[in-house]
């Protein structure tokens, strides 16, 4: 047997392999936040790092004040999960949406859109622009899903740094923005305060995609960079919810470099624009 | 620096990391490698995180063997230059396959070195070989610290002989790797690792 043949662990697991999984299974059994099917790379890093923070010397010892004091697992969450975000990213995505997607959702009486992993919000608020210029966002109800409810507070308030703004106002010329960016905001300090009527009928909710169930018939669900921090079988998973939330031939949009190629999914989903990753369910 | 090679040593992959420079010094690198390459290499690169990256066609045409971008959930196959993709950090499972990240840049730097050589410390221990180039900050430099204290083989160009010598000379300050080498000698070596690999 070659060495390629059969993928095996050349050395057993390390302490803090260990330490993690432990971690995570007291977490698990504790608050019920699901973080076993993460992939272990970044999972390690982000505790380690929030191991420096807290000034703790070991992941066991990290398990010890989560499992005994919650504001503690609060803290955690905001280094397990990964809030970086930016309006418009990837703008090839929304211009193919705004090309290939917006069409067809004309033809719907009303539209139900969920962004799943929508973090603080930056996604949110670029596709509730694009629905509105499209003149779709009257009869769009959006639902903005996450696990961590200070992200969710934060994207329900719709403020963002204003340096960030000129990237953002070039990648929102880029996606075929059709106006003036900062007709869409209002700057204040070091703020800028997105129009609030643009999230009149976006509900933000706390959902797992990884212990959760579907909660409504969607015609889109946008996705981006959230598959990557889970392992094959917690992206079939998700895959399986988006699939049977989406309406027949409904839209699916994932991140630039994520793929279905290695998911149980790969032929359930027909390929609209490969590079942009936007998918359809097949009929 | 003439270290020897354990002849016991078997290596079970490469992960190279460079920055200013580290275009030329990658071309100098893999010029030539045989059709019989056997050995994964996965290469971060620093580049400008717009730019879509076209390395892995610049260095397919080049090559005798497979090039690609390095996608998320993919195994890592012998006999496979990979790249990691701008804009992500690029990371080795215990699984050996890869998985992006979209974790704040390390050191300015997405994707970073640190990030793959600690990642591929962890997955492959003693049967890793890091090899550092030239560049102009210090990502990199914790990586191959990793990749020695998981017992892994630590290769350094030769700052002299770098392009920014910033870069090896970290990872010099950082610990004393196994070697630091020319461009020409580590060429040498990657061969040999590759032969062991294949026996």
């Amino acid at each position: 047997m070659t060495a390629e043949s059969t993928p095996r662990p050349l050395h057993p697991p390390s302490d803090s392999d260990i330490e993690l999984r432990l971690l995570m299974e007291a977490i698990y059994l504790k608050y019920s936040y699901d973080f076993r099917d993460y992939t272990g790379a970044s999972q390690k890093r982000r505790v380690l790092h929030a191991l420096a923070q807290f000034k703790l010397p070991s992941i066991s010892a990290l398990q010890e004040r989560v499992l005994h004091e919650p504001a503690m697992f609060a803290q955690l969450l905001q280094y397990l999960t990964i809030p970086v975000s930016e309006m418009f990213r990837d703008p090839a995505y929304f211009l193919a949406l705004r090309r290939q997607v917006v069409p067809v959702l004309h033809t719907y009486a009303s539209l139900k859109i969920w962004v799943a992993g929508c973090s603080t919000g930056e996604e949110v608020f670029s596709l509730a622009i694009l629905l509105h210029e499209e003149g779709l966002l009257e009869r769009t109800r959006i639902y903005a899903t996450d696990i961590n409810p200070a992200s969710l507070e934060k994207a329900r308030q719709g403020i963002f740094p204003l340096e960030a703004i000129r990237s953002y106002t070039a990648n929102y010329q880029r996606a075929g923005g059709q106006r003036a960016f900062s007709d869409y905001y209002t700057a204040a300090y070091e703020a800028a305060r997105f129009d609030p009527g643009l999230c009149a009928d976006v509900i933000f909710a706390d959902h797992s995609l990884a212990t959760d169930s579907v909660f409504a018939e969607t015609q889109l669900v946008s996705c981006r960079n959230v598959l990557i921090y889970f392992n094959r079988q917690l992206q079939d998973r998700a895959l399986g919810l988006f699939h049977e939330s989406l309406c027949h031939r409904g839209f699916l949009g994932l991140g630039a470099k994520e793929s279905i190629d290695f998911s149980g999914y790969a032929g359930r989903f027909d390929v609209l624009a490969r590079s942009e990753r936007l998918f359809r369910k097949a009929g | 620096m003439t270290k020897k090679l354990p002849s016991e040593r078997r290596i079970e992959a490469v992960v190279i990391g460079a920055s200013a420079g580290g275009v030329d010094a990658l071309m100098k690198l893999f010029d030539d490698l045989p059709a019989g390459w056997r050995l994964p290499v996965v290469v971060v690169i620093h580049l400008p995180e717009e730019h879509e990256s076209r390395l892995a066609e610049v260095f397919a045409a080049r090559l005798p063997f497979a090039v690609e971008e390095a996608r998320d959930k993919a195994p890592v196959e012998a006999g496979t230059l990979y790249f990691a993709p701008p804009g992500y950090h690029l990371s080795i499972e215990r699984q050996r396959s890869f998985s992006l990240s979209c974790e704040p840049p390390v050191l300015f730097s997405r994707p970073a070195i640190d990030v793959l050589m600690s990642s591929a410390a962890d997955t492959y221990g003693p049967a890793l070989a890091g090899i550092l180039l030239t560049g102009a900050n210090g990502d990199g430099a914790q990586g191959l610290l990793d990749v020695h204290r998981a017992g892994g083989l630590t290769i350094v160009q030769d700052p002299a002989e770098a392009m920014v010598a910033t870069m090896p000379q970290a990872a010099i300050d950082a610990h004393a790797p196994d070697f630091v080498l020319s461009l020409r000698a580590i060429r040498a070596l990657m061969l040999r690792l590759d032969s062991h690999h294949a026996d």
